[in-house]
């Protein structure tokens, strides 16, 4: 069995529905009409230990949702998720001693008090052997680069410092099983890099399982080997993010410099443009090859110099998206 | 048992830092204080008849009232819990192996102490020099000054077993100040904060003996001016066990109910 078994989970969410203005809202004031929000539908999928899972999808598709629910926060309407042969809200003390969570748009430092102070809470509270706790916490300080701003009340922080500082927090406790819930959500580029550098080398020392939502891409991509990608509640992609980059990335950019004139005609040729040093092209991969294109080129003219780019994972994501509409 | 007071020991700290908060808590307790000790003043000289407590007795009723005021009151409620539960912070209190009523209860009782420590003193040095009859006077003897310590720590228990219900209500309703304003307008009345209790009618007195809110801090103040035996204090203390148990146990009970239909708010 696998370490992470989700099977055929759905949340339904009950929410107040009222029109705008006042009639409308004094005849709510009588009789609430309710409509069911479903937010994950028939979820399924199970991870191995030590993966780094990204968990993708727009916003309001049922990333967080999914996260509560198998974080023990949230109770599925139906269908079971096991972790290490434990249900989340059954075994609900024992289980969360061994996950961590991050909630990247919530804070669970002490607003007023240095960060360490908070550190000493969790130590009690998830009764964490003192000499562990100690060097635990030396070996955080250490790669989150903490050692300046833990002794600082944690509302003089930077959004950048206190992400860290959370980060730490989260794991004080080596859970087996971290949580990422879009924890890079408004940092700047440095931070960014340190945290997933940070996450990279703790998976790879201590083999943590990690699943990690974002929508920053280039999280993904430095962090996540494979990939869920959900949209309304229900998985649409599950796999390799390799896999998925080709199957979508089809156009490629290749810009050329020459002095010469070219003229070229071939089928997978998108478009072509005339640059101050020489041309751009846009190609369909699947029709045609760059190196066949070099070819045909090299033929014809002289090339002083090549560049080839491809489409970022951003439009990729956009283009995803809109294949599923979603 | 070490995670809650550590728990408590951190709300301590933080709340201990709004220091102009107390000062100007200081400052109305006095007003407070002087309001009430003149009225009640002015109707003992215009001669009542028959008055369950003498003056001095009811003025230092009425300081320790002020004094403590911050430990014992019905009113304080942590806004810290209710952004929580508002703002979805709440995944967090539920991702930690712990109980999260006793987290809770502890985090209240951790809040009330800080007040109250940085009001008590001001409040107690000053009313005590004060001259008669607005000064705070001594304790009936040192066995009812014991006992009124006693049933004050009781007393507390009691209230943040009740005040502790204010974010679990919150849980379902989002919002707290519908239970907070019902529980205000029924205890206000009846624990003695407004008028001491052996001042009520008889059937209010009757009523009142059945609910929780006058062994909040009527009868600890009670206790220390004598106006109640120390047999009747026993009794007493033993009726605030009893609610604190019932109001922890039903407490957890709703606890338990309204986490199982939880909406994290914010996506």
């Amino acid at each position: 069995m696998s370490f992470i078994e989700v099977k055929q989970i759905s949340k339904t969410f009950r929410v107040a529905k009222k029109k705008s203005g006042l009639k409308e809202s004094i005849k709510s004031f009588f009789k609430r009409e309710m409509i069911e929000v479903k937010a994950v539908e028939d979820i399924s999928f199970s991870i191995e230990k030590g993966e780094i899972v990204g968990y993708i999808g727009p916003n309001g598709a049922g990333k967080s949702t999914t996260i509560k629910i198998l974080s023990g926060i949230l109770l599925p309407d139906s269908g079971e998720c096991k972790v290490d042969s434990m249900t989340p809200r059954k075994n609900r003390v024992k289980y969360v001693k061994k996950i961590g969570v991050v909630f990247g748009q919530r804070s669970q430092l002490w607003w007023d008090i240095p960060a360490e102070d908070t550190f000493d809470l969790l130590k009690d509270m998830y009764e964490i052997p003192e000499e562990e706790y100690i060097a635990t916490k030396k070996d955080l300080i250490e790669k989150l680069n903490l050692q300046d701003i833990i002794n600082i009340p944690v509302r003089q922080l930077s959004l950048g410092q206190r992400m860290r500082c959370e980060i730490a927090a989260s794991l004080l406790h080596n859970p087996e099983l971290l949580f990422l819930d879009e924890p890079t959500i408004g940092l700047d580029a440095v931070s960014k890099q340190v945290v997933r550098d940070f996450i990279k080398k703790l998976n790879k020392e201590k083999k943590t399982t990690v699943i990690l939502t974002s929508h920053d891409m280039a999280d993904i991509t430095s962090l996540a080997k494979r990939v869920i990608l959900i949209g309304k509640g229900h998985v649409l992609y599950d796999g390799s993010l390799k896999k998925l980059q080709n199957q979508y990335e089809t156009e490629k950019y290749v810009s050329i410099k020459t002095n010469d004139k070219l003229d070229i005609r071939k089928k997978g040729i998108k478009q072509k443009t005339k640059t101050k040093e020489g041309y751009d092209f846009i190609i369909d991969s699947k029709e045609i090859s760059i190196s066949e294109l070099l070819n045909i080129i090299s033929k014809k003219i002289k090339i002083d110099d090549i560049e080839i780019d491809h489409e970022d994972i951003d439009s990729i994501i956009v283009k995803l998206y809109e294949d599923y509409k979603i | 048992m070490k995670a809650y007071i550590s728990y408590f020991k951190l709300k301590f700290i933080s709340s201990l830092q709004y220091r102009s908060a107390a000062w100007a808590g200081v400052a109305t307790q006095f007003f407070f204080g002087f309001v009430y000790i003149m009225v009640y003043v002015a109707f003992y000289e215009s001669g009542g008849k028959n008055l369950p407590m003498n003056l001095s007795q009811v003025v230092t009723y009425l300081w320790l009232n002020q004094a403590l005021l911050a430990l014992v009151n019905q009113f304080t409620r942590d806004p810290e819990l209710f952004k929580l539960i508002r703002e979805g912070g709440i995944s967090y209190e539920l991702a930690r192996p712990k109980n999260i009523y006793f987290m809770w209860y502890f985090k209240v009782i951790g809040q009330r102490l800080a007040n109250v420590t940085l009001r008590v003193v001001p409040l107690l040095v000053v009313t005590i020099i004060l001259p008669f009859p607005f000064h705070l006077g001594a304790p009936e003897s040192i066995y009812h000054f014991l006992f009124f310590l006693l049933s004050l720590g009781l007393g507390a228990l009691l209230v943040t077993a009740l005040t502790v219900f204010y974010p679990i209500v919150a849980l379902r309703t989002l919002n707290e100040k519908g239970i907070v304003n019902i529980m205000i307008t029924i205890a206000d009345i009846l624990s003695g904060i407004v008028v001491p209790i052996p001042f009520f009618p008889k059937p209010l007195q009757v009523i009142s003996s059945f609910l929780p809110f006058q062994y909040i801090s009527d009868l600890p103040f009670r206790l220390y001016v004598g106006n109640v035996s120390l047999t009747d204090g026993v009794f007493g203390m033993c009726i605030q066990i009893i609610w604190i148990i019932i109001l922890i146990i039903l407490g957890n009970c709703l606890m338990k109910k309204n986490i199982k239909r939880v909406v994290v708010q914010g996506g």
